[in-house]
């Protein structure tokens, strides 16, 4: 990758050690993409901001790099641990809290905007089609490309945040070039938001870096958000499109059958012994859906509800929030069901939720036994 | 032949081989470097010491901060050698200065688990 003076001196660490870290990471992400520079970017999103999942050897790292970092493009970031407004009702040492407030603080130092979700994309104005922008957090990255019309790669925790420091990113793969080499021909009738996650789920572990699907006619919001979050986890995929005539060189089926093998590897339990809905987090369109679906009705059991905090306010000032407490929902902001501390087996063995990638790390990170049904159905089922 | 090398380094070791890719988070323990997804194919395992072969990485973005933290206490791998690179993988390794290879599929083939071998 050609780099200018300037660049080339930042590397050589001549404007001080965080933009020396900054380029050392992006020209190790453009050796292995094969860019042949960099180009700006106007937004960055990153990841990593979890003390659950980034440890203490990441919470030491945010500390020692925002001494010197400055954010030079508009920079959101993901879900932390926890809400603060409920964290007392949760069982988190005093070491979780103060680990992760010295994040919060890291990010907020180097000017991050406080969003603490993971869809910055239902929150902030979009920019204009075919806008440079570097997205870690999969289903966000997956969402810009193929709902957003942007373009980022599936950005690493560190390749997004260098980004943020630098305001650049190697110029090459879905940057260059996002024609789809696959295309999958969806063969479930009827689906709903579960099935397009399993479809999600699938695409990820066949498809390379673009997909072509076909057979789908139109994906609502919740559909279009369980399959770009569920595609990111089970893959490097970073984007899809809605194609009937793809000229993509392979093909593939996804049937009841793939879906069945997919449903399978990620239920495990006949039913949850709690609720949690939002992995991704909720947008207000489907707060005020669910809202409406639970008029005159209440969970049986708890229900944890993840949605950003802005989202939450208009909410709030709208009056669903009022009406999904009343149904027993609780609303958390600022965290996520994906890798939350909040959920553990020393509560619940089981979890019942409509989130494939929730499924995917609920079982995975969190050791608890997953329950996978759609909304329709967990409204059916879990409310009187 | 090494296709590409992303982060230099020169190392010999144990190969421990995967046939699936890796999610670097959420299934492998960043404190002790076991793999804890039961359904993975090194299920168990450590990959602390080790030249970790695996196809490629998947999923989430943090899984670079793993990489990170896997250095920072100690039970990293020596060296990791993939069949296609991506950026978790490229841009963990460039921080935590773990050494990264591309290797040809030929070479990749060729290498089976368990055997010593040098890289870069």
């Amino acid at each position: 990758m050609e780099l200018t003076k300037d660049e080339e001196k930042s590397l050589n660490g001549e404007h001080g050690e965080a933009l020396q870290i900054a380029y050392r990471i992006l020209s190790a992400t453009g050796e292995a993409t094969d860019a042949e520079k960099l180009v700006p970017i106007h937004w960055a999103h990153v990841s990593g901001v979890n003390y659950n999942t980034i440890g203490d050897a990441g919470e030491e790292f945010l500390a020692t790099i925002s001494k010197d970092a400055k954010f030079r493009v508009r920079t959101t970031v993901n879900p932390m641990g926890y809400d603060k407004d409920s964290v007392e009702k949760f069982d988190l040492d005093e070491n979780f809290i103060q680990k992760q407030e010295s994040i919060r603080e890291s990010y907020k130092k180097m000017g991050a905007i406080p969003s603490f979700s993971c869809i910055p994309y239902e929150i902030y104005d979009m920019p204009r089609e075919g806008t440079q922008v570097s997205f870690a957090e999969s289903n966000a990255a997956i969402y810009a490309n193929s709902i957003g019309k942007l373009k980022t790669n599936k950005e690493s925790a560190f390749s997004a945040l260098a980004s943020a420091i630098t305001g650049k990113s190697p110029y090459s793969d879905l940057r260059k070039d996002d024609s789809p080499t696959m295309s999958i021909a969806m063969k479930v009738s009827e689906p709903n938001e579960l099935t397009f996650g399993l479809l999600g789920y699938f695409a990820g572990k066949v498809a390379d870096k673009s997909v072509a699907i076909s057979g789908v006619k139109n994906m609502d919001k919740r559909c279009n958000k369980s399959m770009c979050a569920s595609m990111g986890t089970s893959g490097s995929c970073g984007k899809f499109v809605l194609d009937d005539n793809s000229n993509a060189s392979e093909k593939v089926d996804f049937d009841e059958k793939e879906l069945q093998k997919v449903y399978d590897e990620l239920n495990t339990a006949e039913s949850g012994d709690m609720i949690t809905l939002g992995s991704p987090q909720l947008g207000l369109e489907e707060m005020t859906d669910l809202a409406t679906m639970l008029k005159g009705r209440a969970f049986k059991k708890r229900c944890l509800i993840f949605c950003p905090r802005a989202i939450q306010e208009q909410a709030r000032s709208l009056g669903y929030a009022g009406q999904l407490e009343s149904a027993g929902c609780e609303l958390m902001s600022d965290c996520c069901t994906c890798l939350t501390p909040l959920v553990t087996k020393k509560d619940v063995d089981s979890v019942t939720t409509n989130s494939i990638k929730g499924a995917y790390y609920l079982k995975n990170s969190n050791g608890l036994d997953v329950n996978l049904k759609s909304l329709s159905d967990i409204v059916r089922d879990e409310t009187s | 032949m090494t296709k590409k090398t992303i982060v230099k380094g020169s190392v010999t070791g144990k190969v421990l081989k995967s046939s699936q890719p890796i999610n670097f988070l959420g299934t492998i323990d960043k404190k002790t470097g076991s793999i804890t997804d039961q359904k993975h194919n090194l299920s168990g395992k450590s990959i602390k010491g080790s030249i970790l072969l695996f196809p490629h990485g998947i999923g989430s973005s943090v899984g670079a901060y793993t990489i990170y933290s896997l250095k920072s206490n100690n039970v990293a791998p020596l060296a990791m050698a993939c069949q296609k690179i991506d950026l978790t993988v490229a841009s963990g390794c460039a921080l935590a200065n773990i050494p990264l290879f591309v290797l040809s599929s030929n070479e990749y083939d060729s290498i089976k688990d368990g055997d010593e071998i040098s890289l870069g």
